[in-house]
């Protein structure tokens, strides 16, 4: 019994770890696709034009909901992040579904010297709601 | 044994120095140079007055609160020692003229009056020669030189990529006739005397340049040069007609000489330094393949695509070898938009000039701003060659508007 229970945790475990990993994979993917052009491989985005996503407070903070619509929408402002200003327009990515957004925003959330939590559906899903 | 341990001394000491050589800068046989400053500020361009006196306008106040740096090196070591400032708004362009020092912000250029000694003598109150220029962030910098009658031209730069009726949006076409022309995307033309200018008593002198950041008055041709920022992204938003690789080397940095009336294509066309041609943009229907800008200017110097050429300087002195005279130096911030392949710029690069025309090719001039080996991204970079200036021995400044370095290189005989 107490086997068998042992082994159930460990199947969870592998198959969560394995999901986290193809997360991750997959966010990876629409990076390179779409936001390494102006985040940059080390995502240390562009002074005073393209801001950055590693070790940024907005990025790694808890306000999910507006990753998520910056993400969604674009963004057409002049930035303040951390001291400094980023002045150029961002494309917007209307068409990538709530699972893709998740994906990616789990993984500039834990990629270079980044570490915060996953982002689930539910959270993008909620983001949607809100606006 | 005595000669000996002097020797080894000398060794050691010839090491350590040798770390620092040259500030780090990479330069030809017989140049070196020196610190002149570090940690201004985001330096921007720089100006020098007859005098050696040094200016730098920052792009956003320092620790100091100061926007507008003065610096002198009243010992002659390459070294400024005395390092003062004013100034609340950030800005890029400066040029000395006689006793007067314009700087500009995003929207405006300002007069201050110099005195004998090179000191501003109204820090507060300069005179406003222009005002409520179009600062739309994207762009937003406004470059200015002089001619010798007076007139200062400014750079209004496109607040667009490419003027699509969404900026950098995928799919989104190029609005046509583009009504960013109007007021931005060229060269203006006003009094550099009058106070309180803006577009009614400017002129457009020059249009189709999407940014420009480094001008210079040739008075050789007595005419105006500019160094163009070509556009981004061809792949990100065509990513069937051109491949990342592509990308990286389109369209080309591009040099002008503008006369009145002349237009460089943007946003219609962009310069193809392999084609050598003027390709049709795509958000305007090109292919990669198809002409257009049956009027527009051929660039006079094509560069490597995205390097961000942040000045122009044609080199008056009489330091440097028989060369350099009257060629252009031009500084290359460093690309972002080639990624993911390697970015590249980073230096300051040399184009010989003979007669008001450029005579060869391109060469780098110094180089290693970066630092070792890392310019995978902006950021890694160790300084970023933005402003030029010539001192009055010939000596040529560059400024770094990362962490606010001033290199002074010079001419060894």
């Amino acid at each position: 019994m107490q086997f068998k229970l042992f082994g159930l945790i460990l199947l969870t475990l592998f198959f969560s770890l394995n999901a986290g990993a193809q997360n991750m994979q997959n966010g990876k993917k629409i990076y390179e696709a779409r936001c390494l052009a102006c985040h940059q491989a080390d995502g240390g985005g562009v002074p005073n034009m393209n801001a950055p996503l590693d070790a940024a407070s907005n990025v790694v903070g808890k306000d999910i909901a507006r990753l998520v619509r910056i993400i969604r929408n674009g963004y057409n402002e002049r930035i303040a992040l951390d001291g400094f200003y980023y002045s150029n327009a961002m494309t917007a990515n209307p068409d990538l579904k709530d699972n893709e957004v998740a994906d990616l925003l789990t993984y500039i959330r834990n990629s270079w010297s980044n570490k915060a939590s996953a982002v689930t559906i539910a959270q993008v899903q909620a983001a949607k709601k809100k606006k | 044994m005595f000669k000996l341990s002097n020797l080894l001394l000398a060794c050691v000491f010839a090491l350590s120095v040798n770390a620092q050589e040259n500030a780090g800068l990479r330069l030809p046989a017989g140049f070196s140079a020196t610190l002149f400053a570090d940690q201004i500020g985001n330096a921007r361009h720089i100006a020098i007055t007859d005098k050696g006196v040094l200016f730098a306008k920052l792009n956003n106040a320092n620790k100091a609160g100061q926007s507008i740096v003065r610096m002198e090196d009243t010992n002659g070591d390459g070294i400024a020692e005395k390092i003062s400032g004013w100034g609340k708004y950030g800005g890029t362009g400066i040029y000395v003229r006689g006793n007067q020092l314009y700087a500009s912000s995003d929207d405006a250029v300002y007069l201050y009056q110099l005195d004998a000694n090179g000191e501003v003598t109204n820090p507060t109150a300069p005179k406003t020669i222009i005002q409520n220029l179009h600062s739309r962030r994207q762009h937003a910098s406004k470059s200015i030189t002089l001619d010798p009658q007076g007139n200062i031209y400014v750079n209004i730069g496109a607040y667009s990529n490419a003027c699509q009726e969404k900026d950098r949006s995928v799919g989104s076409k190029g609005m046509m006739p583009c009504p960013i022309l109007d007021s931005a995307g060229g060269i203006w033309k006003f009094d550099g005397s009058k106070a309180n200018q803006s577009y009614a008593e400017g002129k457009r002198y020059a249009t189709g340049l999407r940014n420009v950041i480094g001008l210079d008055w040739n008075n050789k041709t007595n005419s105006l040069f500019v160094t163009q920022h070509g556009r981004d992204q061809l792949n990100t938003f065509y990513p069937t007609m051109y491949t990342d690789a592509q990308n990286a080397e389109l369209p080309a940095e591009t040099m002008y000489e503008m006369k009145e009336g002349d237009d460089a294509g943007w946003p219609y066309v962009y310069y193809d330094p392999f084609q050598k041609k003027k390709i049709l943009s795509p958000e305007y229907g090109g292919d990669g393949k198809l002409e257009g800008g049956k009027n527009a200017l051929d660039p006079l110097v094509a560069f490597p695509a995205h390097m961000a050429p942040m000045a122009l300087l044609f080199y008056k002195g009489n330091q440097f070898p028989a060369k350099y005279k009257e060629g252009a130096f031009i500084s290359f911030h460093g690309s972002w938009n080639r990624a993911p392949l390697p970015q590249e710029g980073y230096f300051v690069a040399f184009v010989p000039f003979k007669n008001g025309k450029p005579a060869g090719e391109w060469e780098i001039f110094a180089n290693g701003f970066a630092g070792a080996d890392n310019n995978k991204s902006p950021r890694g970079a160790k300084a970023r060659p933005c402003g030029l200036a010539e001192g009055p021995d010939g000596s040529l400044y560059v400024s770094d508007d990362s962490k606010g370095a001033i290199f002074k290189i010079s001419f060894n005989k």
